[in-house]
């Protein structure tokens, strides 16, 4: 831990220790994270007699990519699309209807606007699963059961209190000239949301729908309850219908596996900076 | 935790000033205007239902047909299981084990990444790893990876993993609780790394002069300067583990097994409410998970940073 500020001085015996046990556990750490990785992109290319008689982390005798057109021909991208709809729709409702509530809270200063405040704390400690029956009930009645739209509307619901949290402690730290500046040159609420809280809250927006689009990406449950049909099917779910189809096709499962987390990579190569300030929204302050 | 600058507010507030009445009332409009949205979405699918799961738990419905009336059929019937019991103990104990597991190991690796340079860089870039995959992919990768014939254990010299570990009544828990510490622990690592990287080096060249070594200086400085850290770590951890729902899903394929042997609360609820049919049972199931989130929100946040925001405007 910051060995760089230390005075130079000559190896200890404790110090030796220290570095050999950092070491030791560094390399064990390293080794329980990326052996799996390793194991699941390598099984991935193999095929199924050199899965059955291969040693599983020695690399692939004869590397093949007959799993990932397996899992193309399967329909990914069908899936693929419909997650990225899901999660496009949902991140752009909840940022939209968080930043208006948010401005809305923190710019008028009342017992309402400190009522839905707590609202939305209380809808921080709500687990999902507690509430997904109603949810499903309300679902079904509205006619939206096994629609895109059925995962769309309580993904945005549930990515709210944190948005509008988030938001909200950043709006509180713009300065209140700023906006008084604005309310002498006569603008109204709306014109200081769009040319004024938008605008400053950029990074916030950005962190959060960060934050938010990982929630929804990776959501599972919504997903499993609320819709049926194949073609509706949002990536994590559709892992687990290929792993029903492929059934002993272990390959062909780590394929798409490997598939559904390239959009991933992607952005983590891109936009790593961003991808780490959206995973930590809020939390790391 | 980021120390909290406080800008000077105007005491007398705006809606006192003359000829503003007119706009105060347009001003009120808007300001409802754009709540409004919001609260209708979150009103809609977070706290009609909050009140509804209270409700079907005195229903019976088998999820296709008409609700009908059960009085409180399904709560004698819940609370009199046997089952019920087991996996209120069994959320327990992945919360507390996990929680042991996970805060040392976050610390550690958060400790090791959080100073600046290249080697420290790259490791941080592999551990980040887990954190790109979704539940249902490590799901599915560990299961295939532990699987005693075709799995890991089938590599010279690691034959001792060849054991049913997600199949034996025994382990399969543990194992669970393993491959959670595997898919969270990068997260909660980037916390304290964060954390760390707060604590004002100031702070470390001062003791540093005084002659305290490395270790002293994590004991007495680093440690003390991550307390927030490690309250809101925790408490995502310990709330968050009411959640385990998706990960333990798949490795059990769906059961919860072997036998019941991994069926925490979230899975209990999804079994009897859409396997077995019976929403009424399975809301109060969920109305234990509500009063169990609450109640640990409710223990845990007034130290956690979500408090701050609340506390920051009450003072205004």
């Amino acid at each position: 831990m910051s060995t760089a500020t230390a005075p130079r001085r000559t190896l200890t015996a404790v110090t030796t220790l220290r570095r050999t046990v950092t070491g030791g556990a560094t390399f064990v750490w390293t080794a329980l994270v990326v052996v799996p990785v390793y194991w699941l992109v390598v099984t991935s290319l193999r095929g199924s007699t050199d899965f059955t008689t291969a040693s599983p982390l020695a690399p692939p005798a004869h590397p093949t990519l007959d799993n990932y057109r397996t899992v193309l021909d399967g329909g990914f991208t069908t899936y693929l699309l419909n997650s990225v709809v899901v999660t496009a729709a949902a991140v752009a409702i909840t940022v939209v209807v968080a930043l208006m509530a948010a401005f809305s809270i923190v710019r008028h200063t009342n017992r309402w606007s400190r009522l839905t405040f707590r609202l939305y704390l209380l809808g921080l400690a709500i687990p999902l699963q507690a509430v997904i029956i109603p949810v499903y009930l309300l679902i079904i009645r509205m006619h939206m059961y096994d629609s895109l739209l059925a995962i769309v509307l309580p993904s945005a619901a549930f990515a709210l209190p944190v948005t509008v949290m988030i938001l909200v402690s950043f709006l509180r730290d713009v300065p209140r000239s700023l906006f008084e500046a604005m309310v002498v040159d006569g603008a109204g609420d709306w014109r200081m949301l769009f040319s004024l809280a938008a605008p400053l809250a950029r990074p916030a927006l950005m962190t959060v729908a960060v934050y938010d689009g990982l929630q929804v990406w990776n959501g599972f449950l919504f997903p499993l309850i609320l819709t049926q049909s194949g073609d509706k099917a949002v990536l994590p779910l559709a892992l687990t219908l290929f792993r029903g189809q492929f059934g002993i096709d272990v390959p062909a499962t780590m394929a798409a596996v490997v598939l559904s987390t390239l959009p991933m990579l992607v952005v983590f190569v891109l936009a790593r900076r961003q991808l780490v300030a959206g995973l930590t929204a809020g939390f790391s302050k | 935790m980021a120390t909290v600058v406080r800008t000077s507010r105007p005491v007398v507030s705006h809606r006192a000033r003359p000829g503003a009445a007119r706009g105060g009332r347009r001003r009120r409009f808007s300001g409802l205007l754009m709540a409004a949205p919001a609260l209708l979405l979150f009103g809609l699918f977070g706290l009609v239902p909050l009140v509804g799961v209270l409700v079907l738990s005195l229903a019976r419905w088998d999820g296709l047909g008409s609700v009908g009336w059960a009085g409180l059929a399904n709560w004698t019937g819940v609370l009199g299981d046997g089952a019920t019991w087991q996996a209120l103990w069994l959320t327990l104990k992945v919360m507390v084990v996990s929680w042991l597991v996970q805060t040392p190991l976050a610390l550690a690796t958060g400790v090791f990444q959080a100073p600046r340079g290249r080697l420290r860089a790259l490791f941080a870039v592999l551990w980040f790893l887990p954190l790109l995959l979704s539940a249902v992919a490590i799901g599915l990768t560990w299961q295939a990876l532990l699987d005693p014939s075709f799995g890991i254990g089938a590599t010279p010299g690691l034959h001792w993993l060849a054991q049913p570990l997600l199949g034996s009544p025994d382990l399969a828990l543990y194992t669970v609780i393993f491959v959670i510490a595997w898919q969270f622990t990068p997260f909660h690592a980037l916390l304290y790394q964060a954390g760390i990287r707060q604590i004002p080096v100031s702070l470390h060249e001062a003791a540093a002069i005084d002659g305290a070594g490395p270790v002293t200086r994590f004991l007495r400085i680093t440690l003390p300067q991550l307390k927030y850290t490690f309250v809101t770590s925790s408490t995502l951890m310990l709330v968050g583990s009411l959640t385990y729902f998706d990960l333990i899903f798949v490795l059990s394929g769906g059961t919860g097994g072997p036998g019941t042997a991994t069926r925490v609360l979230p899975l209990a609820m999804y079994i009897t409410g859409f396997q077995a049919h019976d929403m009424g049972r399975a809301s109060a199931i969920a109305t234990l998970l509500v009063v169990f989130g609450l109640a640990l929100s409710l223990l845990t946040t007034r130290l956690s940073g979500f408090t701050r925001m609340d506390s920051q405007q009450e003072g205004l």
